[in-house]
C-alpha cells in the first residue's frame, strides 16, 4: 500500500498547547504560548539555546509540570496522566542516558520491560530495533566503546521500544558527523512513514527543513514565528540572496550603493546579504555601480536565514 | 481537511503496569546489571562484614576473656550480631550515596526511567528493594560464616539477620534522600562516612557496651540507629531482651525507614520532574 503522508490538518491534535508557561523561581523559560501538533505530522521547535525548546518539550514528555496555561497530550493532562501518556510516547533526551555498563541488547530487554511488555515481546522486539539502528554486529557488545552515532541510533531505538504514538527527539543530532546525521534523517522519514507523529527540537536549520512538516520559531521563551519552512521563507525572507564577499571592512563602503537593489541588506564582518527575489539581475546592478566584491554568490534563501532575521543578528534595512 | 485513509496511525504498545509491578521490573532491570558485575560487587560490599568478624571477633576476640562485660559469652559470640548489623549500615549507606547520586548524574539511568511509565516515586521505592536484597545476600554469606567458625550460642540468632537487614534498610532511605539533593561531586558522602558511619560503628554498642562511655557521650549513641539495632541484635542473639525496649528498639527503626521513604520518595520526584 503506498503511503500518503500529509501534513495537513488530519483530526484532533494529538498535543496542544495553550498559554503554556514554565517559571523556574523568578525566570520564566516559556512564556505563554500555543500551538498544536496534528497526528502524524513531523513539528518542529526552532529556537536558539535559551529560547524554551527543551523546557516545552520536557512539560510534553510530562517531565516537567506546567506553571502555567494549559497542555493536552493524546488528550490527556500530562500533570495528572503523566504514567499513562509517558506509556504511550518515545522521548529521545538531548544527552544519551544508555547504561554504558550493559549491552545493546541489554538496553532495550530492560527499558522495554518499564512499558509492561513482556519478555517474549521484549526480545523480539530488540531484533527489530537493533536492526533498524543498524547495530546487528554490536548487539551483544557494551554500549560504552560504541561511536557517538552509534550511541544516539540506540537511544532513538530504545525510544520506540513500545512502538510510540508520539516520538519526542529534543536535538537528535547534535555532535553528529555529517554521515550520522543523514542515517538518523532517514531513520525518521520511515517512522514518520510508519504514522509516528515526531517532535524535534533543532538548531540545525537544514534539519528542520528535512525534518519538519511544520514549526514553530521560539526566542526568549514565545513563538516568534509557525509555519512550514517554505511558507516561513516566504513570509520572512526573499526568494533568493546575493552574497557580495569582500575583504575583511570593505564592506561597509559599498553598502550605500547597494541599499536599495535589494528587499534587506545585512551586513556581515566579511560580506554582504541582499535579499532580493533576482540575485543574479541583482548582482548585475551592483556592479554597474561600480560595487567590485572578491567573489559572489548567488543562493536560495534557506530557513536559516528566516532564523537569523526572527532571533537576531544586526540588520541594516 | 484532507483525507488521511492511506496514512498509517501507530498505536503504541506501552501500558502503565501496576505499582509493585515497577518496582520489581526495576528490580529485575538491576538484577541484569548485577548479573554482569556480581563479582566486583559482592567483594567491595559484601565481604565486608565478614572481614570485620575475621579481624575483631576471631582475631581480635582470642585477646578477650568471657566476662561480665560480654555476658560471659565468648567474645566472638559477643560481637558477632553487632558486626552484622554495623557492616550492613556501612554497605546500605555506601550504596545509597555514590550509586544514587550516580543515577542522577554520571550513569543518568534514573532520567531513562522517568521517561517511562514507572515514577520517581516507584524507583525509589524499587532502589530500596534492590539495596535491601544485597543486605540479605551479604547476611546469607556472613550467616553462613558465622555459624562455620562457631559465632552462634542460640537458635534466636536467625533473628539477627532480619534486624539487621531493617537497621540497614532505615538507615539507607534518608541518604537515599540525601543523594537525590546532592548537586555536587558526593564528596559529602564522605564526610557522612567520617563523621556519621564510622563513629557510630565505633561507639554504638558494635564491640563494647555502650555504659562504658563516658556519661556525657552516651546520648549520641542512644540516638543512633546503629545502637537499637545493636541492641536488638545482641538481645535475640544472646537472650535477655525484654519486650517494651524491643518495641521501642524496632519502633525507632521502623520510624527512620518510613520518614526516609516518604522523604525519599518525594525528593526522587522533585529531582526527576523540574
Amino acid at each position: 500500500m503506498e503511503t500518503a503522508l500529509v501534513s495537513s490538518d488530519t483530526g484532533a491534535p494529538v498535543i496542544s498547547g495553550s498559554g503554556l508557561v514554565k517559571r523556574f523561581a523568578d525566570f520564566e523559560a516559556v512564556r505563554g504560548i500555543d500551538f498544536q501538533v496534528r497526528r502524524g505530522e513531523a513539528f518542529g521547535f526552532l529556537g536558539p539555546n535559551g529560547a524554551g525548546k527543551s523546557s516545552t518539550m520536557r512539560m510534553v514528555s510530562c517531565m516537567s509540570p506546567r506553571s502555567g496555561g494549559d497542555l493536552r497530550v493524546l488528550g490527556m493532562d500530562p500533570d495528572t496522566h503523566g504514567p499513562a501518556i509517558r506509556a504511550r510516547i518515545g522521548l529521545v533526551p538531548q544527552e544519551d542516558n544508555l547504561d554504558r555498563e550493559l549491552t545493546v541488547r541489554q538496553n532495550l530487554h530492560v527499558y522495554g520491560r518499564y512499558f509492561g511488555l513482556t519478555r517474549k515481546q521484549v526480545r523480539a522486539k530488540a531484533v527489530e530495533l537493533i536492526e533498524f539502528a543498524r547495530l546487528t554486529d554490536r548487539a551483544d557488545h557494551d554500549v560504552e566503546p560504541l561511536s557517538g552515532g552509534m550511541k544516539r541510533r540506540l537511544t532513538i531505538a530504545r525510544a520506540l521500544v513500545n512502538d510510540p504514538e508520539v516520538l519526542l527527539l529534543d536535538e537528535p543530532t547534535t555532535g553528529l558527523d555529517p554521515q550520522a546525521r543523514h542515517l538518523l534523517w532517514e531513520k525518521l522519514f520511515a517512522l514518520k512513514q510508519r504514522g509516528v507523529t515526531l517532535i524535534i527540537t533543532t538548531h540545525y536549520m537544514d534539519e528542520a527543513e528535512q525534518l519538519c512538516d511544520r514549526l514553530v520559531v521560539m526566542d526568549a521563551g514565545r513563538i516568534v514565528a509557525e509555519g512550514s519552512p517554505a511558507e516561513l521563507i516566504t513570509r520572512y525572507v526573499t526568494r533568493e540572496v546575493l552574497e557580495l564577499r569582500f575583504s575583511p571592512g570593505d564592506q561597509h563602503g559599498a553598502v550605500d550603493s547597494v541599499r536599495d537593489l535589494a528587499d534587506r541588506v545585512e551586513v556581515l564582518p566579511d560580506r554582504l546579504l541582499l535579499y532580493t527575489t533576482d540575485g543574479d539581475a541583482t548582482a548585475v546592478r551592483a556592479h554597474d555601480r561600480g560595487v567590485r566584491p572578491t567573489s559572489t554568490l548567488v543562493r536560495r534563501s534557506t530557513l536559516e536565514d528566516v532564523f537569523l532575521r526572527l532571533t537576531g543578528r544586526t540588520l541594516v534595512e | 481537511m484532507t483525507a488521511t485513509l492511506d496514512q498509517p496511525t501507530a498505536v503504541a504498545t506501552g501500558v502503565v503496569v501496576r505499582p509493585w509491578r515497577a518496582v520489581l521490573l526495576r528490580v529485575e532491570g538491576q538484577w541484569t546489571w548485577y548479573r554482569r558485575h556480581w563479582t566486583a560487587s559482592l567483594l567491595s560490599s559484601g565481604l565486608q562484614p565478614v572481614l570485620f568478624l575475621a579481624a575483631m571477633g576471631i582475631g581480635f576476640g582470642s585477646q578477650v576473656r568471657p566476662g561480665p562485660l560480654t555476658g560471659g559469652m565468648p567474645y566472638l559470640a559477643y560481637v558477632a550480631p553487632t558486626i552484622l548489623v554495623s557492616g550492613l549500615i556501612t554497605i546500605a549507606v555506601a550504596e545509597a550515596g555514590l550509586p544514587v547520586l550516580s543515577g542522577f548524574k554520571w550513569k543518568q539511568d534514573y532520567w531513562a526511567v522517568a521517561s517511562s511509565p514507572v515514577t520517581p516515586g516507584q524507583l525509589f521505592t524499587a532502589e530500596l528493594v534492590w539495596i535491601t536484597l544485597r543486605l540479605v545476600l551479604g547476611s546469607v554469606l556472613y550467616l553462613v560464616v558465622t555459624t562455620l567458625v562457631g559465632g552462634w550460642t542460640s537458635a534466636g540468632a536467625l533473628l539477627v539477620a532480619p534486624i539487621a537487614i531493617l537497621t540497614g534498610a532505615a538507615c539507607a532511605t534518608p541518604v537515599m534522600a540525601f543523594a537525590a539533593t546532592t548537586k555536587g561531586d558526593g564528596h559529602a558522602f564522605a564526610a557522612v562516612n567520617r563523621f556519621v558511619v564510622m563513629p557510630m560503628t565505633l561507639f554504638a554498642g558494635t564491640f563494647f557496651p555502650v555504659d562504658r562511655l563516658p556519661v556525657v557521650v552516651r546520648p549520641l549513641a542512644w540516638i543512633s540507629p546503629l545502637w537499637h539495632g545493636n541492641e536488638l541484635a545482641r538481645g535475640v542473639a544472646l537472650g535477655g531482651l525484654r519486650l517494651w525496649p524491643a518495641v521501642g528498639h524496632l519502633a525507632v527503626l521502623v520510624g527512620l525507614l518510613v520518614f526516609g521513604l516518604v522523604l525519599g520518595r518525594r525528593c526522587f520526584r522533585r529531582r526527576l520532574v523540574v
